[in-house]
């Protein structure tokens, strides 16, 4: 048995330690947001935070995260920052098919958090790892400008 | 509650669907109100629309229901959404007949009266319910953002206070639509219904889906189109602990063998240990360069006549000036987000099914033959698709065959998903066709453009499928020619021939159909005809365009959204193209600019004409998804043969658009009192040909084919 923290919550899995932790997340513990887009690290579907930094799950054997803190699409709206991208996301329409969002939420979620006011560079350099085919890449940039704001607006108590 | 059939029953009736007439002594005895097979409101005053069509990104979810909420005045927030099952009597798209299903850019303008009457007649009840419990006349009550009212009395109620005594009530007739100036949603930009659910990760896509006792199939397929499996050896896939089964499968479109176990993972490295042996005496071995060579020989060849105005031969042989072009296009994957997936539940009496479903008849009929069922027994759950593209419109219906064919290979006992990698969903076939274009253009002394001949070498999508009788005619696959056997410029010589070879490479419609290749060899051409003619391309098209005021239309907007004419910096350019697909016509403007890197697509200016604007950010969302989705094949987009086998697999040989190289997109909507016509698809076209223009016009040198990557052309 594998032991894993999941969003605060401590579980175990009866799993082979290679299997990566997208399948761990969404066979295992039925967490099915964070996505299967591609399986090699190439199109970030599958971003999850590990110790709070972005990581794909698609290529991370369940082993490596043992002693850490993984949160998800399911957690991060429970974060001030992951709570006002989503909000944003919401208020600028992002999503259209959607299957690619919850790895660009966890991305925008990442690149806010350690830069509070991305340039369009940074916001390249950041979202570059997240393919949308729909597209909506035009809305994830002024999306991740509202949230911005938005946070710059409203401050930590 | 007792089933008022009668009130549910739809008749055709001059090309559009009306509510029939019910029985008025039929009560109901519950406290939901459902006045057709559209609208549902519960006594707690959800107003849940029912959507026929597939939700896979293009806004079916926002768009259907704002038609809806329109004409029984709705609020937008106590609006929710449920797909439609598969039952083409009730959900059929009025554009197809007696099919149900999504595609062609129709899903809310085959909707636009039929969705708009469902809510009309919801209203009507709900008013004469209120007039019945306050004994005052109908047409003293308003209805307004979800609050029925009296006004003399000062009485109010919601739909849900309403919805028992609305129930009892006579099915109007007919109910009559609001006029333009009433509208409250329709032309606004409301939320999508999906956003949500989408950005927390809740919305349930087919790949999400888990039932009791359910294995995953992970499967191998041939290596080349059309092998067969000669024999297999399941033993090393049976040593990985967690296989519970191996099971090889045949359908009419594939063959190949499941590897199945609880989760992706263990099925996944079971397959990846399989040994199997392949029969490959039918399969197929041309690589992508053998295909076009054999494609430029017969392109000088007689085709199939789509269009022959005048004689362009003869004009051609008399020109002044003569100028010729051909233009190559690959394959193409359709690469969307979710691979193709599906969930099969065998029952004793049927088949239950959980996909992406954007085929609900094509797709049943498929399912019920492979089992030996009635077609009513396969029922189909519509969940949302994580993207399309045309790609889960399958006219083999080829993964939910190859997964019901699994289900019952593995004893039809416990539900099986299905779940291909990226890399079985790149090399599953199902492209959009490679095509060769020759353009040939005479001109007189004046530069009038005099003749125009035009041949099309590539593979038909509709031939040996159930479409074929409707939709080829005379050897002409109306999908192959659609968007060059219509052009609209005036040219007195015009011809277009189609050669269809036949080949085992699977094809597929892929956004935009035809006119994924056919505006780019139009619109490249005449940009080239232009130049030749020392004539500015705006000028040119407009002078040739003087019948089809929506094209001049959508192309003055751009143009003058644009600034076109207006000088631009050293080492800016812009390029324009025009094309009309699925009754809607889009034209845009697209800025390069010469950087350290390479080109970089800065700007494109998008203008559309698509009759009514439903929801306008809608449209705006599906220009920018159109010109992205357009982009990244122009840009990189190329599936090849060696030899018959794929050379793609995942996103690293197949490069899709990623965010630093979408552009800056701004959408002008053309004023339009027509009724809507689709946007799913119309503006995908179009960017390809304008962005080669505006390298025309940087460069100084044509683009011949696609993608640009190919041609040597990479840009930043």
């Amino acid at each position: 048995m594998i032991p894993i923290s999941v969003n605060g919550n401590s579980f175990s899995v009866d799993a082979d330690p290679e299997t990566p932790l997208l399948w761990v997340l969404r066979d295992y513990l039925d967490m099915t947001g964070t996505k299967f887009g591609c399986g090699m690290a190439l199109c970030g579907a599958c971003t999850v935070f590990i110790d709070g930094k972005p990581a794909r799950s698609c290529t991370t054997p369940v082993s490596a995260v043992l002693a850490r803190r993984v949160t998800t699409i399911e957690a991060v709206g429970n974060l001030r920052v992951g709570k006002a991208v989503q909000e944003a996301w919401i208020a600028e329409n992002v999503p259209q098919c959607g299957y690619c969002q919850s790895g660009q939420v966890m991305s925008a979620t990442a690149l806010l958090s350690s830069t509070p006011q991305p340039t369009d560079a940074q916001i390249d350099a950041a979202m570059g790892g997240n393919i949308c085919r729909c597209a909506t890449y035009p809305r994830i940039r002024a999306a991740i400008k509202r949230a911005a704001r938005a946070l710059a607006e409203n401050p930590p108590a | 509650m007792i089933e008022n059939v009668s009130r549910r029953d739809f008749f055709r009736q001059a090309g559009a669907l009306v509510l029939a007439i019910a029985a008025p002594d039929v009560f109901s005895q519950s406290a939901a109100f459902e006045p057709n097979a559209f609208v549902k409101i519960g006594p707690d005053s959800i107003v849940t629309v029912v959507v026929k069509h597939l939700e896979m990104g293009q806004g079916t979810y926002t768009g259907l229901p704002t038609l809806v909420a329109e004409e029984l005045d709705a609020d937008w927030s106590q609006v929710r959404v449920e797909g439609a099952p598969a039952d083409a009597r009730r959900y059929n798209n009025l554009f197809w007949g007696e099919a149900q299903g999504t595609g062609g850019s129709t899903a809310l303008a085959n909707s636009w009266l039929q969705l708009r009457q469902a809510g009309a007649a919801a209203r009507v009840m709900l008013v004469a319910a209120a007039a019945e419990r306050w004994h005052v006349p109908a047409g003293e009550i308003t209805v307004s953002r979800g609050v029925v009212e009296h006004r003399g009395s000062g009485r109010k109620a919601s739909f849900g206070e309403l919805a028992a005594s609305a129930a009892t009530q006579v099915v109007p007739a007919e109910a009559p639509l609001k006029a333009r100036d009433q509208y409250v949603y329709i032309g606004k930009p409301a939320q999508r219904t999906d956003a949500r659910a989408k950005s927390t990760g809740t919305a349930t896509y087919t790949q999400d889906v888990k039932l009791p006792g359910m294995l995953t199939a992970v499967v191998l397929h041939p290596p080349r189109f059309g092998a067969r499996l000669a024999s297999f050896d399941p033993f090393k896939a049976k040593q990985v602990p967690g296989v519970v089964d191996v099971v090889p499968f045949s359908t009419p479109a594939t063959n190949g063998i499941a590897v199945l176990a609880r989760d992706y993972w263990t099925a996944k490295k079971g397959r990846d240990a399989l040994i199997a042996e392949w029969d490959e005496a039918q399969a197929f071995r041309l690589g992508s360069a053998e295909i076009m060579a054999e494609y430029r020989r017969l392109a000088a060849t007689p085709g199939a006549r789509a269009r022959k105005d005048g004689d362009a031969v003869g004009a051609l042989a008399g020109a002044a000036k003569k100028l010729e072009a051909a233009y190559e296009f690959p394959f193409l994957a359709h690469a969307a987000m979710e691979p193709m997936n599906c969930v099969v539940a065998l029952r004793p009496d049927g088949c239950e099914i959980w996909n992406g479903e954007q085929f609900q008849t094509v797709d049943q009929a498929a399912v019920a033959k492979l089992l030996g069922l009635p077609p009513a027994k396969v029922r189909l759950h519509m969940l949302y698709a994580g993207g399309s593209f045309g790609r889960r419109a399958n006219p083999r219906s080829d993964y939910l065959l190859e997964a019901a064919a699994i289900a019952k290979a593995a004893g039809g006992k416990t539900p099986i998903k299905l779940v291909w990698g990226r890399e079985d969903d790149m090399r599953a076939g199902y492209y959009r066709p490679m095509y060769l274009h020759t353009l040939q253009a005479g001109l007189d002394a004046n530069g009038e453009l005099l003749a125009w001949r035009h041949a099309i070498v590539g593979q038909s999508i509709l031939a040996g499928t159930a479409f074929e009788a409707m939709l080829v005619k005379d050897g002409i696959d109306a999908t192959s020619v659609e968007g060059a056997a219509n052009l609209p410029y005036a040219i007195p010589n015009l011809s277009v021939e189609l050669h269809s070879p036949q080949l085992g490479v699977p094809v597929q419609w892929w956004r935009s159909v035809g006119s994924t290749h056919t505006a780019f060899a139009t619109e490249c051409f005449l940009d080239e005809i232009a130049r030749a003619s020392g004539k500015d391309p705006y000028a040119f098209r407009r002078a040739l365009l003087a019948r089809h005021p929506r094209h001049l239309a959508a192309l003055d907007l751009a143009a003058a959204q644009a600034g076109w004419g207006k000088p631009l910096r050293p080492g800016h350019a812009r390029g324009l193209a025009v094309h009309e697909s699925f009754g809607t016509v889009v034209a845009q403007v697209v800025e390069v600019m010469k950087a350290k890197e390479g080109v970089k697509v800065q700007r494109v200016v998008c203008a559309v004409d698509c009759g009514v604007a439903v929801n306008p950010n809608v449209v705006a969302m599906q220009m920018e998804s159109g010109i992205g989705y357009g982009l990244s094949a122009a840009l990189s987009g190329a599936i090849t043969l060696r030899e018959g086998k794929v050379e793609q697999s995942n996103f690293h040989d197949y490069p899709v658009l990623r965010i630093h190289q979408m552009p800056v997109v701004e959408t002008h909507i053309v004023p339009s009192a027509e009724k809507p016509s689709g946007v799913g698809e119309p503006a995908t076209p179009v960017i390809a040909p304008a962005l080669a223009n505006a390298l025309l016009a940087l460069e100084g040198k044509p683009v011949r084919g696609l993608p640009l990557s190919s041609q040597g052309l990479v840009l930043a």
